[in-house]
Parts: structure tokens; C-alpha cells; sequence
């Protein structure tokens, strides 16, 4: 260690220079940790093969997104992941390895990091209203060896979508391809999406075609939380028709 | 600002700025409490006008005593040091780590016994596991790093810390940041992005503080007095730089209104999720590294009494792992829609990033050459070589499940939360309760701990703890992994998911169990600590002639001076 003591540089750059100016220091760091993000993600906004062309996917309806965004609140991204792993064994499970087309519209991204509960991204139509019901209210109830929190309370509380045209407008501001008469009328939507008797249903068909329309949470005399979310969910996974995808056309 | 004859004053114009800014941030605050429509954002809006008020009558308070000097002591170097905000930041760090570990622990009992969500929105795993990861990362790391590095710039350098109201107002602000955070998981705010879940408007806050937090250790380092800056602080500095490009990139969002809670990320899907890993990875890489690292270079050769093993290394070191832990993001992403090419460069530097990581454990761990005798008689030295041991361990087992075999194995399991655990109990914990036990005996000038006993039995507790946390991990992990893998004779999946939750039932006990001993070590810490305080036991107050003597210049490049 006593060489150690007075290190003495014989090259011609002497790393003394960052030692003894913070401000070169600063500088110096700052250059050395933008390579490795610049490399990696900056290509990822141009190079034209980072999102496979898919048709189907959409902007969420306004009853969706506010489904998900009870998702987020409750925080369900801690325990399922939204994102099929293009393994044999998770292909046969879940399904058809996930695209990033289908979560080109998700600001954030809710792909996910672990699997204490089961992969979600093709959970719709899997299961039925009537189960997610159950489920939410008592997960044991259906699956006696679920260790899922219950949510109850969601059946309970009222959806709250005074400012869900706020939603999509912002939605809209980062990128997502909302019309203006998509965000005019996203309330009105909402409810349509409940309702297929209701005056806004052909207006909110002609917005969402592929929508899904029901009373998601069994109650037609309220517009609840669960209702947002069972909507959500039994639409995650089904908007691309994998019948006509070209996975060598879209090989990265 | 240093070898002042008396202790430094208070500059006015920035008391008055400084009131001014926290006065328009309580305007701001009532303007939010007045138009939201959101229950927990107004109920932000009243903590922020309690806290900038509070703020205000302090600012204005401040230094008004002893004709506006600052109570300070000379230090034998001559330099009035500012170890006020330390002894705070040292104690917030104790109350947040027991209440992080605390709820780590009861959400690991949820895991086993799911009636303990008590079917409630503010008690299920969903929102307390945030409050968990950031009360442990944030709270009790960010509380130790704001303590150490606050220590270290001051020592070596030999100069107070710059701004007499700013490192108070990054102590304050960072506490506020962490309430704002804490009580918006338990209500439902959160960004849904892991380890980024605070809202747009706190993470606004949280810039405006890490800019002074910033700002405060550049000044400090200008005005030393020593002709290099220590290694120390290099790590310091790039992750207070580093966290803040982080912070800031990965959260640009857009809320919907300036008085509402909700805001949508800027970057979507396959962008989205790495840039939240390039954020996250890094997270673990600058602010559980590199901080943590800053720590190690100081207090190892201090509490060893020995020279930093080698200079060139600590050189090698320092560049090649900044350079390198940035691009390992992608290695999170494995088979998922993350294009290929990306995949494999995040593994291939992930791997690469072995070597550094290596090199710091060795620079560290061979710094006790010559003194590695001290092991058997101090437990707090034992700590931190224990801690080099985990840092070790889990910076081969990362490389190792960056491979994207091994990754397709171990990823989405609780092999993940295993390998995490290791490094966030036995190396950053671990660090930082060495750490903590310095800074203790050495802030309130006292001879000792009040009891080194204790420190052993905190130390076999946790270590035991953690052990039982890892181990149960792996088997539960791996496990998973491979259930879920695994195929009968006629071709079809044997498992059900369902079959593979009920099969962990006994690690998840285990690790909770593990997780409870690793709580009670850390109660056995915070009551050794506050006996430190009163001065009781082996804690006899020092007389001020009785303290180290200066160490000599020559040494000044290989030890911490002081």
C-alpha cells in the first residue's frame, strides 16, 4: 500500500483534473453516464421496426381508462405483469407473446416485474363478468388458494369521471390519436359504454367500433369503480387480430 | 467561508428570498386546496402550506439568537463544521429505516396470510408495497446519503458545508417529499411506474430540492482546503448528478390539471418501459451504489484506521462503473417486446458490470489488510466487511440472472426479490448501520457506543434475517420458475398458477419471519443509538482535547482526512 501513497502519473493526462476542479468532475460524470442511455433509447423513437404494424389497437374508451387508472391506484402492477414473454411455456398459457404495439398507448406502460398473481396482458374474455365480480369482492371465494387482496369496497364506490375529457386531452397532449370529438364527448361515452339502450350508444359505436358495451358490475343503477375496471380487464389482449399478424415481417 | 474566528452568520437576503419563495408556495398551496377536486390532493395541499409555513417562521427564526451567529464548535481543524443537519439527517435515517423495514415485513406477512389486507384500500399489498420500496430506498437511503455525504464533504475537505438555511432546506424538503410520497400511496396517488411512483407536483418538489442538494456539495467542494477532491466524493457527486438526469427524464408527464393529482407519462409502451428501467436499474446503480460506495470509501479506511487499499483502483473503479451501470436497463426486459438488440447489449454490459462492481468490493475489503484483526473485537468494522460480502455476492448473482437463460428463469419470480433483498439488506442496510454507528459516537462527541454488545446482537439477528430472506427467495423462486415451465409426459403444462402460489407458502413464512428478525435488529439499533445520545454506558461524553488529532498532509490522498 506504501506504493500506493504518492501515485505518480506518467502519462501525458493526469486524471489530477477531475480531482481538483468539481466542476470538471461534474462535467466529466455527466458525459460518461449519457452514452449508454443515449445508445440504447434514443433509437427506440426512430428506428421505424420498434412497434410491429398491427391492426386493431386503439386509444382506450373513456370507461377503460378510467378502469385502468383504478388499476394503477391500487397499485395491481406490483404483483401481475401485463407482458406474454415469447416462451413456449408462457405462449401456452397466456397466449400470443405480447407486441409492443398493444401498449403503444399506454402512458405509463404497465407491463410489469413480477408475477405474484398471473400474467394479464390477454385476460379479456377469458373469464366472465360475473366472475370478476366475485373475485374483486372475495378472491377466495373462486380461487380458495388465492392469496390476492379483496376490493370489496370497489363495487361500492362511485366512479368519479367529472374530468375525464381532462383525461383524454392530456392523453391526447403526450401522443395518444384521441379526435376532438372523442374528448368533446367523453362523459356522455362513458355511460354509453354501460348502456346499450342508452341515446349515446350508436354516437359511442361510431367512436369506438370495437368497444365492448354492458353493464360490467351487474348494478344499472350505478356507475361504479368495478364497472371501470371489470371493462378494463375483459378488454386487455383482444384488440389485435392475430390471424392475419406477420411475425417474420415483424421480426427485431 | 472556512477558519473563521468566530461561527458564521446568517446572510439576510437569502433569509428574505428564502421566505419569499416558501410564502408563494403557500399561495400556490391554498390555490390547490381551493380548486381540486380530489380529497387526497387537497389534503397535500394542506400539508405543503403547513410545511412552508412552518418553514417561513423558521427561516425567520434562524440564527436570530447570539446576535445572528450560528452556534457552531471549532473543530481542531479549525473549521466550524456544520453538524446540525447531520445529527438530524442520521436520526431521520433510523425512524424511516425501522418504518420501512416494518412494512416490509407486515407485506411479506400479507403474502402468507392475505386476510392481512384486511379487505381495505389504504392496508392492501398494492398501495403499501410502494410505501414500502420507498420508505426503505428513499426515506432511509436518501436520509443516510443527505447524513454521510454532508459529513464526508466537510471532513475532507476541511470546509463547512455551504449556505447555512440551504442544507437545512434539503434536509426539510426531503422530509416533506417523503410524506407527500408516503400518505399519496396510502390514498391512491401514485405514476404506477416502480420506484417513480410519486405524482408530477411532488416530483417537481423533489427537483427543487435535489438542485440545492446539488449546489450545496458543489460550493462545499470549491471551498476546500485540501488540493484533491477525495474519492468519496466523486461517488457523491455522480450519483446526486446522475439521479437527478434520472429523475428528471423518467418522470415527464402530463397532468391533466395544475390542482389534480393525476398526470399521464410522456413516453408510451415499449419506450415507456425503458426508460423506466434505464430509471429504475440506475436507481439501484446510483442511489444504491454509488452513494452507498461514497460511504464505503470513507468509513471503511476511517473505522480500520487504515489507507484506501489502492488509489488507481478507486480511479478504475469509479469511471468504468458510472460508464457501465447505465446501459444494464434492458437486462429487466428479457423475450418481452423490447426489441432484441437492445436485450442483448443491456446484457452484455450487464455482465461486463461484474468487473468494477468487483473491484470496489476488493478495493474495500482489502483496505483492512493489517487490520482484519479487528473483526473480533468490533462488530460495527464487522458490519461493514459483511456488507462488502453481500455487495459481492449479489453484484455476481445480478450478472449472472442478466443472462437471458438464466433470466427466463428467474424473471417475474421471487428469485428477483431475493437477489434484491440481499443487496438492499446485507449491502446498503448494512453500510449504513456501520455508518450510522460512527456517525453516532462521533457527532455527539462521545467515546464510544453505549453498548457493543448490542451491536453484535444486532448483527447476528439480522444477519441471520437476512439469510432466511435470501435462502427461502431462492427456493421459492426457482421453484416458480421452473413449475411454471414444467410439462407432463403428454405434452400439456403440469401446473395451474394457482398450484404454484400454494406452494410457496412456506418460503413466504419463512422470509417473514426472516424479514421480522432483520426489524428487531434494527430496534436493538435505534435504542443503542439513543442511549449514545444521553451519553450512557460506553457513551461517555468526550472532553474536546481528547479528540483524534489531525492526520497528516501526506496521507491526505488515501485517507479520509479529518
Amino acid at each position: 500500500m506504501s506504493l500506493e501513497k504518492k501515485p505518480k502519473k506518467k502519462m501525458s493526462f493526469s486524471h489530477a483534473i477531475f480531482e481538483k476542479n468539481p466542476i470538471i468532475l461534474l462535467v466529466g460524470i455527466l458525459i460518461t453516464v449519457s452514452i449508454g442511455g443515449l445508445v440504447e433509447i434514443a433509437p427506440l423513437f426512430y428506428l421505424e421496426n420498434t412497434i410491429e404494424k398491427v391492426k386493431g389497437v386503439r386509444p382506450y374508451t373513456p370507461l377503460e381508462l378510467a378502469g385502468r387508472n383504478v388499476y394503477i391506484r391500487e397499485g395491481c402492477y406490483n404483483c401481475h405483469s401485463q407482458m406474454i414473454r415469447s416462451t413456449r411455456d408462457e405462449v401456452e398459457r397466456y397466449g400470443h407473446y405480447s407486441l409492443a404495439a398493444e401498449s403503444m398507448y399506454d402512458h405509463p406502460f404497465q407491463w410489469g416485474s413480477k408475477r405474484t398473481g398471473p400474467d394479464l396482458a390477454r385476460v379479456g374474455n377469458k373469464y366472465s363478468d360475473e366472475w370478476h365480480r366475485e373475485h374483486m369482492n372475495d378472491p377466495r371465494a373462486v380461487v380458495p388458494e388465492s392469496i390476492m387482496p379483496g376490493y370489496p369496497f370497489l363495487a361500492k364506490a362511485d366512479l368519479d369521471f367529472n374530468l375525464i375529457s381532462y383525461d383524454l386531452k392530456a392523453n391526447q397532449m403526450v401522443g395518444v390519436p384521441y379526435s376532438e370529438a372523442q374528448i368533446t364527448y367523453a362523459s356522455a361515452d362513458l355511460k354509453a359504454q354501460l348502456d346499450e339502450y342508452s341515446d349515446g350508444y350508436d354516437a359511442f359505436m361510431e367512436r369506438y367500433p370495437t368497444a365492448q358495451v354492458r353493464d360490467f358490475d351487474g348494478n344499472p343503477n350505478k356507475i361504479s369503480e368495478l364497472d371501470a375496471l371489470i371493462a378494463y380487464m375483459q378488454m386487455l389482449g383482444t384488440l389485435v387480430d392475430f390471424s392475419i399478424y406477420n411475425a417474420k415481417e415483424n421480426n427485431r | 467561508m472556512t477558519n473563521l474566528s468566530a461561527p458564521p452568520t446568517v446572510n439576510s437576503l437569502a433569509k428574505g428570498l428564502t421566505s419569499l419563495s416558501l410564502g408563494i408556495g403557500v399561495l400556490m398551496a391554498v390555490f390547490i386546496v381551493a380548486k381540486t377536486s380530489s380529497a387526497p390532493m387537497a389534503f397535500h395541499g394542506y400539508i405543503m402550506m403547513l410545511a412552508f409555513a412552518l418553514g417561513i417562521f423558521a427561516v425567520i427564526k434562524f440564527g436570530s439568537r447570539d446576535n445572528g451567529r450560528i452556534a457552531a464548535e471549532k473543530s481542531p481543524a479549525g473549521v466550524f463544521y456544520n453538524d446540525g443537519v447531520i445529527k438530524a439527517g442520521a436520526i431521520a435515517a433510523v425512524f424511516w429505516g425501522v418504518i420501512g423495514f416494518l412494512v416490509g415485513d407486515i407485506i411479506a406477512w400479507q403474502l402468507a396470510f392475505p386476510a392481512l389486507n384486511f379487505d381495505l384500500e389504504w392496508t392492501n399489498f398494492g398501495r403499501l408495497r410502494p410505501l414500502h420500496t420507498s420508505a426503505v430506498v428513499f426515506a432511509f437511503g436518501g436520509n443516510v446519503l443527505i447524513a454521510t455525504s454532508f459529513y464526508v464533504v466537510q471532513r475532507t475537505s476541511k470546509a463547512r458545508l455551504a449556505g447555512e438555511i440551504a442544507p437545512w432546506f434539503v434536509f426539510w424538503g426531503y422530509q416533506l417529499f417523503i410524506v407527500l410520497a408516503a400518505t399519496g400511496y396510502v390514498l391512491g396517488i401514485t405514476q404506477g411506474k416502480e420506484y417513480a411512483e410519486p405524482e408530477w407536483y411532488v416530483d417537481i418538489w423533489l427537483t427543487i430540492v435535489w438542485v440545492a442538494y446539488l449546489l450545496v456539495f458543489l460550493i462545499t467542494l470549491r471551498r476546500r482546503q485540501e488540493p484533491h477532491i477525495f474519492v468519496a466524493n466523486w461517488f457523491y457527486l455522480a450519483f446526486i448528478a446522475t439521479v437527478a438526469v434520472l429523475h428528471l427524464v423518467n418522470n415527464m408527464s402530463m397532468p391533466i390539471s395544475f390542482v389534480e393529482p393525476k398526470s399521464y407519462s410522456l413516453f408510451a409502451g415499449v419506450q415507456g418501459a425503458l426508460t423506466q428501467w434505464w430509471y429504475g436499474h440506475n436507481a439501484v446503480g446510483f442511489f444504491l451504489t454509488a452513494g452507498f460506495l461514497g460511504i464505503m470509501y470513507y468509513f471503511v479506511p476511517k473505522r480500520a484506521e487504515r489507507p484506501i487499499y489502492s488509489y488507481r483502483l478507486s480511479i478504475i473503479h469509479f469511471w468504468s462503473l458510472i460508464f457501465l451501470y447505465i446501459w444494464a436497463g434492458p437486462h429487466h426486459l428479457h423475450y418481452t417486446a423490447l426489441p432484441d438488440w437492445a436485450q442483448t447489449l443491456g446484457m452484455t454490459f450487464s455482465i461486463i458490470l461484474w468487473m468494477p462492481s468487483w473491484g470496489g468490493m476488493i478495493n474495500g475489503l482489502m483496505t483492512l489488510s493489517g487490520a482484519w484483526d479487528k473483526l473480533r473485537t468490533d462488530p460495527v468494522l464487522k458490519m461493514m466487511v459483511v456488507s462488502l460480502a453481500f455487495y459481492g455476492m449479489s453484484t455476481f448473482e445480478g450478472p449472472l440472472m442478466s443472462i437471458k437463460a438464466v433470466n427466463g428463469l428467474s424473471h417475474y419470480t421471487d428469485w428477483t426479490v431475493g437477489h434484491v433483498h440481499s443487496g438492499a439488506l446485507g449491502w446498503v442496510a448494512y453500510i449504513s448501520f456501520g455508518a450510522l454507528y460512527c456517525l453516532f459516537p462521533w457527532l455527539w462527541k462521545r467515546k464510544g457506543l453505549y453498548s457493543l454488545k448490542l451491536v453484535n446482537m444486532h448483527f447476528w439477528i439480522s444477519t441471520i434475517g437476512i439469510v432466511l430472506y435470501i435462502c427461502s427467495m431462492w427456493v421459492s423462486g426457482i421453484m416458480e420458475g421452473l413449475m411454471w415451465r414444467s410439462y407432463d409426459a403428454l405434452g400439456f403444462l403440469e401446473y395451474s398458477f394457482v398450484e404454484t402460489v400454494a406452494a410457496k407458502f412456506i418460503p413466504n413464512i419463512i422470509r417473514a419471519v426472516g424479514g421480522l428478525m432483520f426489524v428487531i435488529g434494527s430496534l436493538i439499533m435505534a435504542y443503542n443509538l439513543w442511549r449514545t445520545v444521553r451519553g450512557e454506558g460506553d457513551a461517555v461524553p468526550e472532553t474536546s482535547e481528547a479528540e483524534t488529532s489531525e492526520t497528516s498532509e501526506a496521507d491526505v490522498k488515501t485517507v479520509p482526512a479529518e
